[in-house]
Parts: C-alpha cells; sequence; structure tokens
C-alpha cells in the first residue's frame, strides 16, 4: 500500500508541495484536482521519483524515500502515464510495450483489450491522440506497476474522445487492480471517475474524500467553488440542542444542514443550482433574473433575491425567462446541504 | 542530485583541450623579436580594410537578397533560395583560383573570348571574392528575421499612405538591423580567418604574412602574429555576444506578388552574383578538365583528404557526445560546452602554427595524420556539438522519465533511447564535420605529413606552380563536395551550421 507522510517539495525557496499526507487502498483511484500551478503535477513526479523530496517520506512495500535516501524511479515499481503520452518515436507499438519484458503476453492481453491489435507494427507518429493514449497505458499496465500515476492523461484529446477515454482508463486500471493516482483540472471528470478526490490549493491538500462529500459538504469554499457552481444564501443557523434536526432558516425556504467550521447563528449556506426551483408565473415573486445562460437540455440563471444574495439556479430549458424579469425562487431539496459562518 | 553528472569529467577534459592552441601561441610568441613594427602596421590595415570592405560587399549584397527570397513569392522559391544560399558552401579559395586566372591579362576570359578584362587581385580583388562568398551570412540571418516579423506593421504603415519601398525602409529594416550586423560580423569573421582568397590574391593580411613566416621557420614570429589576428577575432566575437537577438513577437511575415516582370527583373539583377560566385569557377574548371585533361592528379589526393576528414568526424562526434550530454545537464556543462566552441574563431591558419609547435615539443606526433586529425578536430568539434546537442534536446525530456518509470536505469534510458533518438544529429554533425575537413587549406599545408597530399593542398601547390590547368579535378571535386554539403545544411531540419554560428553570437 502506498503511502505518503509529510510531503513537500520546494523549487529553490519556493515550496511548491506542503506537507501532503495521504494513503492509497487497494485498487483504488484517487483523483486529485486543483487549479493550474496548484502543485498537482509536482506531486506525481516526486512519488514517481523524477524529483527529489524536500521534506517527508514515501513509502511502498520495501522502499521508502526520503530526501536523504532517493529510491530512484526505476526502483519504485510506479507506472506513469504522461499528459503527451511519451511514446518512443523510434520504437513501434509492439515495442512500445514490450519495452522492458523478456515475457510478451501480458502486453498482449493489454494491447488486445484496448483494441490496438491491428496498430503493433505501426510507429506511435501515424497514431491518433486516443490511439497513444491507450498505448501509453497498455506500456504501463503491461509492466505490472504497483500503482499507477496518471498525469492530466485527457488533457491533449478532443471533448468527445475525453468522455468514452474516461471510462476505458478506469476500467482498465480496476481490471489490473492496480491503485492509481490522476491528476487532472476537471473536476467533472474528478467527480465521475475516482472513488476519493483529493483537492489541491496551493500545495496544499484541502480536502480529501468520496466524491460526494467533497461536492456536497466541502471543508472550504474553495473547494466548495472548485467543485462546481456555488452560491452562498444569507441564512440563520440555531447550533443548540433546541434545533434537533439541523434545519437551516432561509428567506426561500428550511432545509436540513450541516454546519462547517462551527457554523452558527449568522451562517452562509452553500446552493447548488439544482438546490432550487424558479417560477416566473408565481404571485409572489421574490428575485429578479440577472442573467440567463443556455445550455441546451437546461437553462442557468443568475437571480438576485431580494435580501441581497445573487443565487445561480438550473431548471428545464422549457423555462425561458428573460433578464430583468422577476420570478419566485425556492429551496427544494431533502438533503442536508453544507453551512459556513458568515463571511466578514 | 547534487553529485556531477558523469559526463562533466570528459567534457572538461575536451574544454580544456580546446584551449590548447592559445596556450601554445602564448609561449611560443615569447620567443618572439618583434611585438610589433611597421610592416605589421601594413598588414593590419590590409587586415582590417579587407574585412570592411567585405562587410560592405556583404550586406549590400545579402540585405536586398534577404527581402527578395523572404517576401516575394516567386516561383520555385526553394530552388533560388539554394542557388542563392550556394557560395556559402565554397570555399572562397575556389573562387579565388577562378577569378584570378580569368580575368586580367593573359587570364582565360582573354583567351577564351578575346575581350582584355582588368585583373581581380590585390584588396579589391579579396574584397569582391570574400563578399561573394560571405553575403549569404547577411542574406540568412536577415532573412530569418524578417520572416519573423509581423506583416501588419508594414501592411498599416501602407494604409497610412506610404509606398511599399519607402514603408520597407522604415518599418522594416529598423527591426532588423540586429540581424543584418550579426550576418556582417559573420562575414567578418570569415574575412579574418580565410587564408586562401588573400594569398592567391597577393595581399598580404594577417593569414598570408603568418603562412609567410611559418615557410620561414620564423614560427615564433608567426605565433606572435597569429596573437595579434586573434584579438581582432576575440574583438569581433565579443561585439557579436553584445548584439540581442530579435525581441518582436513573432506573426504572420508579409508575401509579396509583383507582376512578372518585376519578379524576373529582380531574379535578373542577381544573377551576375550567382554567374561570378558559382558559374565561373565551375566554368573554368570544366574548361580546364576538356582542355588539359586529368594530367597530373592522382586519385590518391581525393583519398587522402577523404581519409583524414573521416577520422577527424569520428573523433569529432565521438568526442561531442560527452560534451553535449554535458551541456544539456547544467550550467557548468554549458560553460564547458562554450569552451569548446572556441576552436571554431580560431583561424586554421593559428591553428595550423599552434599545432606545428606542438608536434615539435612532441616528436612522435610530428608530421603524422594523427597531428593533422587533431587540428581538424579541434575547429570543427562545434559543428558536431552543436548538431548532436539541438538533436538531444529536441527530444522530449518525458521520454527518458517514460523509460526510467518503467524500470530502465539512467544508463539502460540513455542507450535505449537518448543515443538512437540523437543518431540522426550525430550522422549530420560527423558529415558537416567530414565536409569542412575536406575543404580545409591552411592547418593542411601546415599538418600534413611530407608527401600526403590532399585536394586542397594539390590545388595550393598547382597554384605555386602556376599550373592552374591542373587543378580542373580537385576543383570539381571540391564544388561537387561542397554541393553536397549544401544539400546537407538546408535539407529538412539540418540548419545545424547556422545554429552553431548563432550559438556563437548569444
Amino acid at each position: 500500500m502506498l503511502s505518503v507522510s509529510n510531503l513537500s517539495v520546494n523549487y529553490g525557496s519556493t515550496r511548491v508541495v506542503d506537507k501532503l499526507n495521504l494513503e492509497l487502498g487497494q485498487d483504488e483511484i484517487l483523483m486529485l484536482v486543483g487549479p493550474t500551478g496548484c502543485g498537482k503535477t509536482t506531486i506525481l513526479q516526486a512519488l514517481a521519483g523524477l524529483i527529489p523530496l524536500s521534506e517527508g517520506e514515501i513509502r511502498l512495500g520495501k522502499w521508502t524515500s526520503t530526501p536523504a535516501k532517493h529510491v530512484p524511479p526505476e526502483k519504485r515499481n510506479v507506472g506513469m502515464v504522461f499528459q503527451d503520452f511519451a511514446l518512443f518515436p523510434h520504437l513501434t507499438v509492439q515495442q512500445n510495450v514490450c519495452f522492458r519484458l523478456k515475457d510478451t503476453s501480458l502486453a498482449d492481453h493489454w494491447l488486445t483489450l484496448l483494441g490496438l491489435d491491428n496498430f503493433r507494427d505501426v510507429k506511435p507518429a501515424s497514431l491518433s491522440g486516443g490511439q497513444k493514449q491507450r498505448v501509453a497505458l497498455a506500456r504501463t499496465l503491461a509492466h505490472e506497476p504497483a500503482f499507477v500515476l496518471l498525469d492530466e492523461p485527457l488533457s491533449n484529446l478532443d471533448a468527445a474522445l475525453k468522455d468514452s477515454l474516461r471510462w476505458e482508463i478506469r476500467d482498465a486500471l480496476k481490471k489490473a487492480g492496480v491503485p492509481a493516482i490522476w491528476v487532472t483540472h476537471d473536476q467533472e471528470e474528478a467527480l465521475s471517475v475516482g472513488d476519493r478526490i483529493g483537492i489541491l490549493n496551493k500545495g496544499v491538500l484541502e480536502q480529501l474524500d468520496t466524491p460526494e462529500s467533497c461536492y456536497s459538504t466541502p471543508n472550504s469554499r474553495f473547494v466548495a467553488r472548485f467543485m462546481g457552481e456555488a452560491s452562498f444564501l444569507k441564512a440563520q443557523f440555531d447550533n443548540s440542542e433546541n434545533n434537533v434536526d439541523n434545519t437551516v432558516i432561509t428567506d426561500i425556504g428550511n432545509v436540513p444542514g450541516t454546519p462547517l467550521q462551527n457554523a452558527h447563528g449568522d451562517v452562509d449556506l452553500l446552493v447548488r443550482p439544482d438546490d432550487l426551483s424558479l417560477d416566473a408565473s408565481h404571485a409572489s415573486p421574490n428575485g429578479t433574473v440577472d442573467w440567463v445562460r443556455y445550455e441546451g437540455e437546461s437553462r442557468l440563471y443568475a437571480v438576485t433575491h431580494d435580501n441581497g444574495s445573487q443565487l445561480k439556479v438550473r431548471v428545464s430549458h422549457e423555462n425561458a425567462i428573460k433578464p430583468g424579469e422577476r420570478a419566485h425562487m425556492q429551496l427544494i431539496t431533502t438533503h442536508p446541504l453544507a453551512v459556513f459562518p458568515r463571511e466578514a | 542530485m547534487t553529485n556531477w553528472p558523469k559526463s562533466y569529467p570528459l567534457a572538461l577534459l575536451i574544454a580544456l583541450m580546446a584551449l590548447l592552441p592559445v596556450g601554445v601561441l602564448f609561449s611560443l610568441a615569447q620567443d618572439s623579436a618583434q611585438l610589433f613594427d611597421t610592416h605589421n602596421l601594413r598588414v593590419l590595415g590590409n587586415t582590417v580594410a579587407l574585412m570592411v570592405l567585405t562587410i560592405i560587399g556583404a550586406v549590400i549584397i545579402g540585405v536586398p537578397l534577404a527581402m527578395f527570397t523572404a517576401y516575394v513569392q516567386l516561383p520555385f522559391k526553394r530552388f533560388w533560395l539554394i542557388v542563392l544560399a550556394a557560395p556559402l558552401a565554397l570555399p572562397s579559395y575556389i573562387g579565388a583560383f577562378a577569378m584570378y586566372f580569368s580575368f586580367g591579362r593573359g587570364g582565360e576570359i582573354e583567351n577564351v573570348l578575346g575581350i582584355t578584362t582588368p585583373p581581380i587581385s590585390g584588396l579589391w580583388g579579396s574584397a569582391l571574392v570574400m563578399s561573394l562568398y560571405t553575403y549569404p551570412f547577411v542574406m540568412m540571418t536577415t532573412r530569418s528575421s524578417l520572416l519573423s516579423l509581423d506583416a501588419s506593421l508594414v501592411n498599416a504603415a501602407r494604409t497610412l499612405g506610404l509606398s511599399l519601398g519607402a514603408s520597407l525602409w522604415r518599418v522594416v529594416l529598423p527591426r532588423v538591423v540586429n540581424s543584418i550586423a550579426a550576418g556582417a560580423l559573420l562575414a567578418a569573421l570569415y574575412a579574418l580567418s580565410d587564408f586562401g582568397t588573400p594569398a592567391i590574391m597577393g595581399l598580404d593580411t594577417f593569414t598570408r604574412v603568418i603562412f609567410v613566416e611559418y615557410n620561414a621557420f620564423g614560427l615564433s614570429q608567426a605565433a606572435m602574429l597569429s596573437l595579434q589576428l586573434m584579438v581582432i577575432v576575440g574583438l569581433i566575437l565579443f561585439i557579436e555576444s553584445r548584439i540581442s537577438g530579435a525581441t518582436e513577437r513573432p506573426g504572420r511575415h508579409l508575401s509579396l506578388f509583383p507582376a512578372r516582370w518585376k519578379c524576373n527583373l529582380m531574379l535578373l539583377s542577381a544573377m551576375p552574383i550567382v554567374f561570378m560566385a558559382i558559374v565561373l569557377p565551375l566554368a573554368i574548371f570544366t574548361l580546364w578538365l576538356v582542355r588539359e585533361g586529368t594530367g597530373g592528379f592522382e586519385l590518391s589526393y581525393a583519398w587522402n583528404s577523404a581519409h583524414a576528414s573521416f577520422l577527424a568526424a569520428l573523433v569529432a562526434v565521438l568526442l561531442a557526445i560527452p560534451v553535449a550530454h554535458a551541456a544539456i545537464a547544467g550550467k557548468a556543462g554549458r560553460l564547458m560546452e562554450r569552451i569548446t566552441y572556441f576552436g571554431f574563431g580560431v583561424p586554421g591558419i593559428v591553428m595550423g602554427t599552434a599545432l606545428v609547435y606542438v608536434g615539435l615539443q612532441l616528436p612522435a606526433l610530428y608530421q603524422t595524420l594523427g597531428l593533422l586529425v587533431m587540428a581538424y578536430v579541434l575547429r570543427f568539434l562545434p559543428l558536431a556539438v552543436g548538431s548532436v546537442r539541438t538533436t538531444a534536446e529536441n527530444i522530449d525530456s518525458g521520454l527518458v522519465k517514460a523509460a526510467r518509470v518503467l524500470g530502465a536505469s539512467p544508463r539502460e534510458a540513455f542507450t535505449r533511447i537518448t543515443l538512437p533518438l540523437t543518431l540522426r544529429g550525430m550522422i549530420a554533425g560527423a558529415a558537416l564535420v567530414f565536409l569542412e575537413a575536406m575543404r580545409e587549406l591552411p592547418a593542411t599545408l601546415m599538418l600534413g605529413p611530407t608527401g600526403f597530399e590532399t585536394l586542397a593542398t594539390y590545388m595550393w601547390r598547382v597554384y605555386e606552380a602556376g599550373y592552374f590547368g591542373r587543378a580542373a579535378v580537385p576543383g570539381l571535386l571540391l564544388v561537387l563536395l561542397s554541393g553536397v554539403g549544401l544539400v546537407l545544411m538546408l535539407s529538412g531540419e539540418r540548419k545545424a551550421q547556422f545554429t552553431v554560428t548563432e550559438d556563437e553570437r548569444s
């Protein structure tokens, strides 16, 4: 089992990764997400042994790497899938996948499984992006790594391909039964593929949890915003024992809440666009539409409530309201929403 | 990761070897009787005059041709570019040789056509020949800079009411002055270090006088003169290093589509240059071949040239590998690489003087092929280093990482990934060194073992003896070789010659 404790990496005097702790389960896929420059790729490179640690240690079975005792990449039994695929241009697909293998049966297995049988004798230059990524994956898995690192494996591919390849990679990893750390900047990808998600902000791991928890009960406003459209609604919350079912009181309805950071009294309620309804024909409208974005199957509205909070609401595309028109908003969710202390 | 890359000790050794000639010259020059005299002053005057005239000539020819080849969309563009760049690949002594014997009273032009032409010799003759063979430096540096300029500025100037010519003069030229200067300085370096042209034209420049001193057993005087020449070379290199490259963001470059007759007129006005630099030597050598046959020429000359050059190419590439590796590995290695570039700035005649002295001190080396190969390697190593380094640099660093992550040791990653991917660069580098060595004249004259005649030295003997008709075969062979070099230089990614020369500037 891979375990990382207090891992820190400095570039010169700047700290890029600060005291990272994580453990990886048997065949778990951990998604690392964060905005550009948050240290995601640096973490992968440190885990692979491609850059030295500044502090902390990485442990896996027989080896332990520390700043004093660097374990070179070839001794780590790690697999890595690169953003730009890193296929050896002078070798054929077959030779790439069999790079250090004496027994090629596993290579055959993965080439067949990933649908690459017809391309064995082709050089990487003549493959499409999706095929290259499959070859890279086959090469990694055929070498039987103890864990796999994926560095934004889909970012060089076009949107249509991303969707299907995402699942192909997940299936392959699960079939191989190896744990993986998958870096991406796409929160949607992280939510749908990962068993757990780690959200990074400026080199610090802000939250490490299941996709559901990260989305619905984020540790911080940063995580809340990063995981999807987030609005904050002024609300009241009583944290005493009188409030048995943790009800949050707002101007547009009362809902169950999960208090975070010891929030009570005047609070901000995290509202996702699908937690709300919007009705233009209601007798007593309570907000004004600022703008609307047509999304095909739905419309996203920004509506300012008469109390001053601007909320984003996603409703069916049949519901057409023009900016400037009045409408009625209501909380319709039944699951608990995250409650943050009121921001100064 | 604080320990030194494994290539550093080797690279350091090679870098120190590259500095050897200067060290030798210093110790040698201490025995020199004269530091500087009136004769010296005249030589200095000639050298500087030749340099200045070459710069002027190269700029006058090179800049308009750069504009022409960069902007005008004419049919067979690539062909014309190659033709116009071709003189760069020819050693200028070939042109000097042909022109010296073509023009003037009793020259071949008078013999064949019956027209008496003024002789081409001395300062003006040397300057003409030099300009004809160095303008491609200016043309190529200016052209690449022109191509990176955004066309919208010219278009803006024209919509503001400026004519095309005025726009080019006022909006384009000021922005490529640095590139013109860079090319002009390369031409200046060439003019300073070339031996064959002033020697044939009878102009007493440093290179010619050094050779005369050497022949008169005045080795320490030759060393003193060599050092003086190196000072000027150093000065030019220093100025070069101060010229900054382009700072503008590249954009879509200008394309002009002039009328057919205008195109033809422009091409026509470039023809005298092509005629003088390429057609005339070819025609003269062919004429001699027809008239006098292959008399006096022995195949062993070509074999000797190829043999020595092949050894030089082989050694240069072998030495280039650790240097290139070190250059990529870190800052100190980069410095070592820089030092090996030093040899490229050392004129062949100076390198010859230094190594003759080394040979005299180490009798085991004197008059051996090894010493000659060493001179070639020291001079042309940068061509191999540049070529190997650029290919190695262009290898995606992710590939080596990928190999390491798959379980390959650094050594295995190097032999299975880096080395095969660098092979092309090594072959190209070897080819460049080979071709340069084949054409090298002064160091070959001074260091070749007794009786070891090559194509270049044979041409020199022919010139000295005045049996110029016998230059036909070696002349044509050298032109042919130069053609191969040109194709190498311009084909696809093969721009090592230019990256090398540009490296010297930065």
